[in-house]
């Protein structure tokens, strides 16, 4: 936006970087959109079923008929429920959600505002999101929702301290904290990648798999998805919401995994570089790898969705605290030992 | 600069109206959130300084994780506010001195304060051209001042340690899940294949 305005004047910029911002809001709406249908064929394919197929040529429709139903449907609140704080969440969920994408580099140069402190900006976004998850859970004013709200909040702070720290050793390894930087870092074909470089690839490739791991808790996927377990806890915080405010905590949980699938494809995949130098070519743009790695991580979250079955929540405490957090804390020191006595990677 | 002014008088305003509300606020929880307001303005104007890596540190650490135990511990609490306001007019005068000492301290240190040349050289540390934010950071605090903060370090790991040593309870009789025994568990260890004749039971 600073770059828009003085290259363009202050009114000017200002309008073109609004339309920058809403142009890539409606893409990621857009792609949205279907990622959620390929989620659910996904899952149903798994399960030998055939999935939504009704609404548009093999149901490519769904979701835009689900917006529809969502919106249309009557907003309830509880009697006894705190309002505003009620009504306050999904919006700071979806909110949130959304500006997180700010500091996302999808091609060269096409980032909304390329932050210095961008990888530490999107740390600070991901950890207000358990907010969403826990006030709307104590302002439904209802059992179920509060302890989901309370699992939930539990569980996001246990993983992103071991998330924290494989963000620690990526950072480390490129020296800085800029996303675009961290990308360039990785350029060269798929050797050069943080998740495969030969160099680190005994330490590196177990973290991109812990911090795969703790985006499945940190999202609430299955198997991880305690906070609106079903058989416990009706559907935990989300109980009593209906209607829009509904529709703003499923978008903005979807966009959260999607957000997260950007990240590994950022931090470990080489962000927009393709797996091999020669495939860079005029015809296919940077940003289709992107999407390609995006999709990629979004059709792993639905397998292991459609496979895992859910963790206990001791289980998922244990592994978070007992088995991530002292590996990835060994990991910040072994990148440590070899950015200083071997050089960068 | 007028974009700048603007943003700062609005966060600021934002930010004394929060901290107002935080104790002017009947309701616990929503005290907390006034809090989290508070935090997250200051963390903006951190940012129109120029101090964009303690913003996000700001937001990082109290908004994202301390901020949330307050509110993990208020939510759970029972408040009762006919009870919490009874005794109001017996602690006045301490709370008053506390507040008291406090704003003399305050006004102690605000009246030595001098303020820099906003042109000289402090500003010109944070330009674009010159090292960031995290480098800045990192040199006073890891080469300058190593063994202070490696002190501090020390003293928040013993006041950790401290903490779960005072609430550790060994519970008799409680099952603990051993995944190493679990895992070395064969079928011959709990299942017996036992040949039953007719008639004659186990």
């Amino acid at each position: 936006m600073g770059r828009l305005i003085a290259e363009h004047g202050p009114l000017l910029g200002v309008a073109l970087s609004v339309a920058q911002i809403f142009a890539f809001v409606v893409v990621l709406l857009l792609s949205l959109a279907f990622l959620l249908l390929a989620d659910r064929k996904i899952w149903a394919a798994v399960q030998m079923r055939k999935g939504p197929n009704v609404v548009g040529a093999f149901g490519l429709l769904q979701s835009f008929a689900d917006f529809l139903k969502f919106v249309f449907k009557e907003i309830v609140v509880p009697a006894g429920a705190d309002r505003t704080l009620f009504l306050l969440a999904p919006l700071l969920t979806f909110t949130l959600a959304f500006i997180g994408w700010a500091v996302v580099p999808v091609a060269p140069g096409w980032v909304i505002a390329d932050l210095n402190v961008g990888i530490l900006y999107l740390f600070a976004i991901s950890s207000l999101g358990v907010y969403g998850i826990i006030i709307g859970g104590w302002a439904s004013n209802s059992k179920y929702p509060f302890l989901g709200g309370l699992r939930s909040a539990a569980q996001m702070v246990s993983y992103e301290v071991s998330i924290g720290f494989v963000l620690i050793t990526v950072l480390v390894l490129v020296g800085s904290l800029n996303l675009t930087d961290i990308v360039e870092n990785q350029e060269g074909g798929l050797l050069n990648w943080h998740a495969f470089a030969p160099a680190t690839i005994v330490v590196m490739f177990p973290m991109f798999v812990i911090f795969f791991i703790s985006a499945l808790a940190e999202t609430n996927r299955p198997p991880f998805d305690l906070p609106e377990a079903e058989s416990e806890l009706v559907a935990g915080y989300q109980v009593e919401y209906s209607s829009t405010p509904y529709l703003l905590f499923m978008i903005g949980e979807y966009l959260n995994i999607v957000m997260m699938c950007a990240l590994l494809t950022i931090l470990f995949m080489g962000g927009w570089y393709a797996p091999h130098p020669a495939l860079e070519t005029v015809f296919i743009p940077p940003v289709f790898w992107f999407a390609l790695k995006v999709c990629f991580f979004f059709f792993l979250f639905a397998m292991v969705k459609a496979i895992v079955p859910r963790y206990r929540y001791d289980q998922l405490m244990r592994l978070g605290w007992k088995i991530f957090l002292p590996t990835s804390l060994a990991a910040v020191m072994a990148v440590g030992a070899y950015v200083t006595y071997v050089g960068t990677g | 600069m007028a974009l700048q002014a603007a943003a700062f008088w609005i966060l600021a305003a934002v930010a004394v109206v929060s901290a107002f509300s935080v104790v002017a606020a009947r309701n616990p929880v929503r005290s907390v959130m006034w809090l989290i307001c508070a935090f997250f303005t200051s963390a903006g104007l951190f940012v129109l300084i120029g101090a964009e890596f303690l913003a996000m540190l700001l937001v990082v650490v109290y908004v994202g994780a301390v901020a949330v135990l307050f509110l993990f511990v208020v939510m759970m609490l029972d408040v009762d506010f006919v009870e919490l306001n009874q005794g109001f007019l017996q602690y006045m005068p301490f709370g008053a001195l506390v507040s008291l000492i406090l704003l003399t301290e305050l006004v102690l240190v605000g009246s030595t304060f001098v303020f820099a040349d906003p042109d000289a050289a402090g500003r010109a540390a944070f330009s674009a051209a010159g090292p960031t934010n995290a480098e800045a950071i990192g040199a006073v605090l890891y080469d300058q001042y190593i063994y202070y903060f490696q002190a501090a370090g020390i003293v928040l790991l013993i006041a950790m340690i401290g903490a779960i040593v005072l609430t550790l309870r060994h519970k008799p009789g409680v099952r603990r899940q051993d995944v190493g025994k679990q895992v070395a568990r064969r079928p011959k260890d709990g299942v017996e294949l036992i040949d039953v004749k007719p008639g004659s039971g186990i």
